[in-house]
């Protein structure tokens, strides 16, 4: 009799398990908060093509199973694996970012897509995983009292700010902001002193005024208009107005599915991506939102929940950083539709039409899925 | 898990601030979301009720150009027309077709529409229709609950008082093709225009202005609440012309049903008093679109209808290079007033004879005589001793074969040949070709206003160049005084000589151009006569006169003068040209007699005002 395989507090201690006993240890309600919000997205991108399954709901619906297959499958990873791969990702995920800054498309006056194997994918938003996956892999082997250290911390800085830079250089303000964020969010989790913290806002607070005079003149128009949307009520202020004249109009209960008038009169230009909020909060009123509003703060919670259960330091600081990502995204997204901070062209994750933030969110949600199946994964061998 | 001691509770302690943070972000999202949907929902709702206000840019007033004295020679109509605002209306073909129900649209303007739909700016609105009747707008007016997004407003259309007098010199306006109103938004809004030729296209920035807006609350029908704010933008500046409309009026009356060119000039400043060219055609046409059966006549016509023949078209100039060639030779020394020279009714060169006029023998003679007669011997061995360089460089500094840099479009600078020229063109320049070049013929080419560019340079003695813009917005332009332009490199005596020998032309009995004289007590016109041949006449043609008007309308000669009066105290110049017109001095110097006349009565030149009214409003309080 083998008391060790069978002892209770760590059934799974030092072996792998079998392909079906992982799949059954997925967070099943995790997954069944993200289809359903795939779920409000069908109905809004039905809603906004005025209430037909073409051009947008049918093919959305189509990319998130696809999305969600592959997220099943990542978690069935051993997170192990993925800790080891860390770096070599990392390294990917910075020469796309060379690649696509040399090479890539266009838009908007910035260089951020790409196409591999007929796919446009934005190597920045993958970059956000892969940094969290290398940052969490070097602090994983580190004690407390090294990290306290502060030359120790420099090769992280150095990982988060070289992804930054580059994509500060295509230009893509937003990304390159919320990507610094989730560099520091895993540093947080890591145990990196509060104190550094503060010095590090500081130096950002005094340079701020000169960084300002280097921005691209649409990204400094962005920002003086969300100061003043009236002062261009055709360009970038007046999507401010017309995004919350939607959300204003929706009311407590909101106009009714299909019969939102500000959606179905075309009063916001490509509302089925950026501005997709707006036509639930429209047609479903503060209720729907809240609704909404309460299915993404499950994923954000569930995200925390799976970092701190997860037995390994790896897992509990990936799944901080990618609960971070998934959360900044509804927070730019959401503050920008109502208003809050100047416009960014930053998608509602699961719910926006487009393919290439919802593959890079469903490729973390995976991440996040393995370490829950593989929470108790023994790390062979450790500095301390 | 000893390395876990520390670290674990630590990260759960920051993952749970980190939790708490990101509760406290969405609570005040929630909270935010509260305020706009719940506490403000009145008046978002009634924002999106009425809604949404839309602003649209609104065409500015093209600018009007006046002649000299203000009457108005390209002003604007207003009409009405309906506007389609499709960025207020979910299925703008549904409204395509209900309007065309009560507005009948070509398929060509329904395809136009189409089009413009696909490529403008939500605030540019896309025409409909222009130029709308009554019982359509009243349809409009009483379906408009069917027609969300269309608008019945005033526009304007161009208009030419003068119609066909002045369609090549103050020329028209077209709608911006596709390409153009790509390339500068403005021109996509529905009554702008372009200008195509003439002063229109000359001075197409000035008179197109900026753009207003109008900011319109519109319901969730798209019908339009009320108007918020108002701004028609700023109106093309007032062009005003140096042409006097009366004497344009007298030049195109006078060129009559023969086609040809008239241009008369303010001497001493350059200033485009008249131009005309015949035959003509209707300006107006162009702002609704010209007919495919007009456009194909005019195309078809042998006469050029559209082409201003005054700035592009090329003819021989004739005799009346004469004085060119003249001083030419007076420059260099190869002629002197005093020269005599033989006329024995022809010259022989080689084994080549150039024939004079009949073939008449006009005995010995000196230049003003040779000029009062014209006698082409006499410039035979005049051109032939001065060399046709010295030639096209005389010519060049009269304003002949150069660019004049004038302020209309599409000017030809015509052709003064060089041996330089005819050596890049692979020519064989023979000495023969000089002896031709000292009558105009051969390959000289020279369009009226060049013509009369020369003329009033050898009456002033300035080197003026021709311009028609007199004034922008008010603004007086340069060039409008005699001040602001620099005399002629001429010795003044040879001027004085030629301008004697121009004097005997038309004043004297043995003057070509006598029978043109002026009528007026005191006052005289000098001028040169020229019957430039436009074909190489035949052996036959040669021993008998080769102007007959027995000859095709399209193989004889054209009619040439050019002029200038007062005769002491030169003003006003005048070049005429009336092709297949045989004898200058009997079609075209009778012209610039009359045009002449005219410009010295009235006098315009330097004026502002018609000479009577400048009188009386000098007398009266202002």
């Amino acid at each position: 009799m083998n008391s060790y395989s069978l002892s209770i507090h760590r059934p799974f201690r030092d072996r792998s398990f079998g392909l079906v006993r992982k799949f059954l240890r997925v967070n099943w309600l995790f997954v069944l908060c993200v289809c359903a919000l795939a779920g409000v997205g069908y109905a809004a991108l039905y809603s906004a093509a005025g209430g037909a399954p073409q051009p947008y709901a049918n093919g959305q619906i189509f990319r998130f199973f696809t999305a969600l297959l592959m997220m099943l499958a990542i978690a069935m990873i051993d997170i192990r694996v993925i800790a080891k791969i860390s770096w070599i990702t990392y390294a990917i995920g910075i020469l796309l970012l060379i690649i696509v800054y040399k090479f890539g498309h266009t838009g908007l006056g910035a260089k951020r897509w790409m196409t591999v194997a007929g796919v446009q994918i934005q190597p920045s938003e993958l970059m956000k995983l892969f940094l969290i996956l290398a940052l969490a892999s070097y602090f994983h082997k580190a004690s407390h009292e090294r990290i306290g250290n502060p030359f120790f911390l420099l090769p992280a800085l150095a990982a988060i700010l070289i992804p930054v830079g580059l994509i500060l250089k295509e230009p893509n303000l937003g990304t390159a902001v919320i990507t610094g964020l989730i560099g520091a969010t895993v540093m947080l989790g890591a145990g990196v002193r509060w104190w550094k913290f503060a010095l590090v806002i500081a130096i950002i607070a005094i340079a701020a005024p000169v960084l300002y005079h280097h921005l691209h003149g649409y990204q400094r128009a962005r920002i003086v208009t969300f100061m003043n949307p009236g002062s261009d009520p055709l360009g970038a202020g007046y999507n401010i107005i017309q995004s919350k004249i939607a959300l204003g109009s929706g009311g407590l209960e909101g106009q009714g599915f299909l019969r939102g008038t500000q959606n179905q009169l075309n009063f916001l230009p490509e509302k089925q991506t950026d501005f997709v909020f707006t036509i639930i909060a429209e047609e479903f009123g503060f209720i729907g939102s809240m609704a909404v509003l309460g299915l993404l703060f499950s994923v954000v919670l569930i995200a925390l929940y799976t970092a701190i259960r997860s037995e390994h330091q790896f897992g509990r600081l990936v799944a901080l950083g990618i609960g971070m990502n998934f959360f900044l995204y509804c927070f730019v997204n959401l503050s920008m539709v109502m208003g809050l901070i100047p416009v960014g062209g930053v998608p509602l994750p699961l719910i926006s039409y487009g393919g290439s933030a919802l593959t890079a969110v469903m490729l973390g949600f995976g991440v996040l899925m393995s370490i829950h199946v593989h929470r108790d994964a023994e790390f062979a061998v450790e500095e301390f | 898990m000893k390395r876990d001691t520390k670290r674990r509770p630590a990260f759960t302690r920051r993952a749970a601030l980190v939790g708490i943070a990101q509760l406290g972000i969405f609570g005040a999202i929630g909270t935010r979301l509260y305020k706009l949907q719940v506490q403000e929902h009145g008046k978002y709702a009634m924002l999106a009720q009425q809604n949404s206000i839309s602003e649209r840019l609104v065409a500015p007033e093209r600018g009007l150009i006046t002649d000299r004295f203000g009457v108005i020679l390209a002003g604007n109509q207003q009409h009405w027309r309906a506007l389609f605002m499709q960025a207020e209306v979910p299925d703008p073909a549904a409204v395509l077709d209900n309007f065309s129900k009560l507005v009948p649209l070509s398929p060509d303007e329904r395809a136009r529409i189409e089009t413009d739909l696909g490529n403008r700016p939500r605030y540019i609105p896309v025409l409909l229709k222009d130029f709308l009747e009554w019982p359509e707008m009243a349809a409009i007016e009483v379906n408009t609950p069917n027609l969300p997004g269309v608008i019945v407003e005033v526009g304007a259309s161009r208009v030419y008082p003068f119609g066909p007098a002045l369609a090549h010199t103050v020329g028209y306006v077209a709608r911006p093709n596709l390409a153009e109103a790509k390339t500068d938004t403005v021109l996509a809004l529905p009554g702008m225009r372009i200008g195509r030729t003439g002063a229109e296209a000359a001075q197409d920035l000035a008179l197109r202005g900026e753009p207003g807006f109008v900011q319109t609350e519109t319901n969730v029908h798209g019908e339009i609440v009320r108007q918020v704010a108002h701004d028609s933008g700023t109106p093309g500046q007032i062009v005003t012309l140096a042409l006097d409309s009366g004497l344009q009026s007298l030049a195109v009356q006078s060129l009559g049903a023969n086609a040809g060119a008239a241009v008369v000039l303010d001497a001493l400043t350059g200033e485009i008093l008249a131009m005309a060219s015949n035959p003509s055609f209707d300006p107006s046409l162009f702002d609704k679109g010209v007919p495919s059966d007009i456009w194909n006549g005019w195309m078809a016509d042998p006469a050029h209808p559209l082409q201003n023949k005054a700035t592009s078209g090329l003819f021989a100039p004739g005799s009346t290079f004469k004085p060119t060639v003249a001083l030419a030779a007076l420059k260099y020394g190869s002629l002197t007033p005093d020269t005599v020279l033989t006329c024995t009714g022809s010259f022989t060169l080689g084994d080549h004879t150039f024939w004079c006029d009949n073939h008449v023998a006009h005995g010995s003679i000196t230049l003003t005589t040779a000029l009062q007669i014209s006698c082409d011997v006499f410039f035979y061995q005049v051109a032939l001793g001065v060399g046709v360089d010295r030639i096209a460089d005389m010519a060049h500094q009269l304003g002949i074969g150069i660019d004049l840099q004038m302020d209309l479009p599409n000017a030809s600078p015509g052709l003064v040949p060089t041996i330089a020229w005819a050596a890049a063109r692979g020519v064989h320049w023979a000495p023969g070709n000089t002896v031709v070049q000292g009558i105009g013929q051969g390959y000289t080419q020279v369009t009226p206003i060049a013509q009369a560019t020369m003329i009033a340079r050898i009456a002033s003695g300035l080197a003026v160049g021709p311009h028609i813009t007199r004034r922008l917005g008010g603004q007086l332009q340069d060039g409008a005084d005699p001040s602001d332009w620099p005399t002629l490199d001429i010795d003044d005596r040879h001027l004085a000589v030629i301008r004697q020998g121009l004097f005997e032309v038309v004043n004297t009995p043995a003057g070509t151009a006598y029978n043109a004289r002026l009528m007026i007590p005191n006052v005289q016109m000098a001028g040169k006569t020229g019957t430039a041949q436009v074909h190489n006449n035949t052996a036959a043609e040669k021993q008998k006169n080769f102007n007959d008007a027995t000859m095709a309308w399209a193989d004889r000669p054209n009619g040439l003068f050019v002029g200038f009066a007062p005769y002491d105290a030169p003003r006003y110049a005048a070049a005429v040209i009336i092709e297949h017109g045989l004898w200058g001095a009997q079609s075209a110097a009778p012209v610039a007699r009359d045009l002449l006349t005219y410009a010295i009565e009235n006098d315009p030149a330097g004026r502002d005002k018609p000479l009577g009214q400048q009188v009386s409003d000098a007398g009266a309080p202002s």
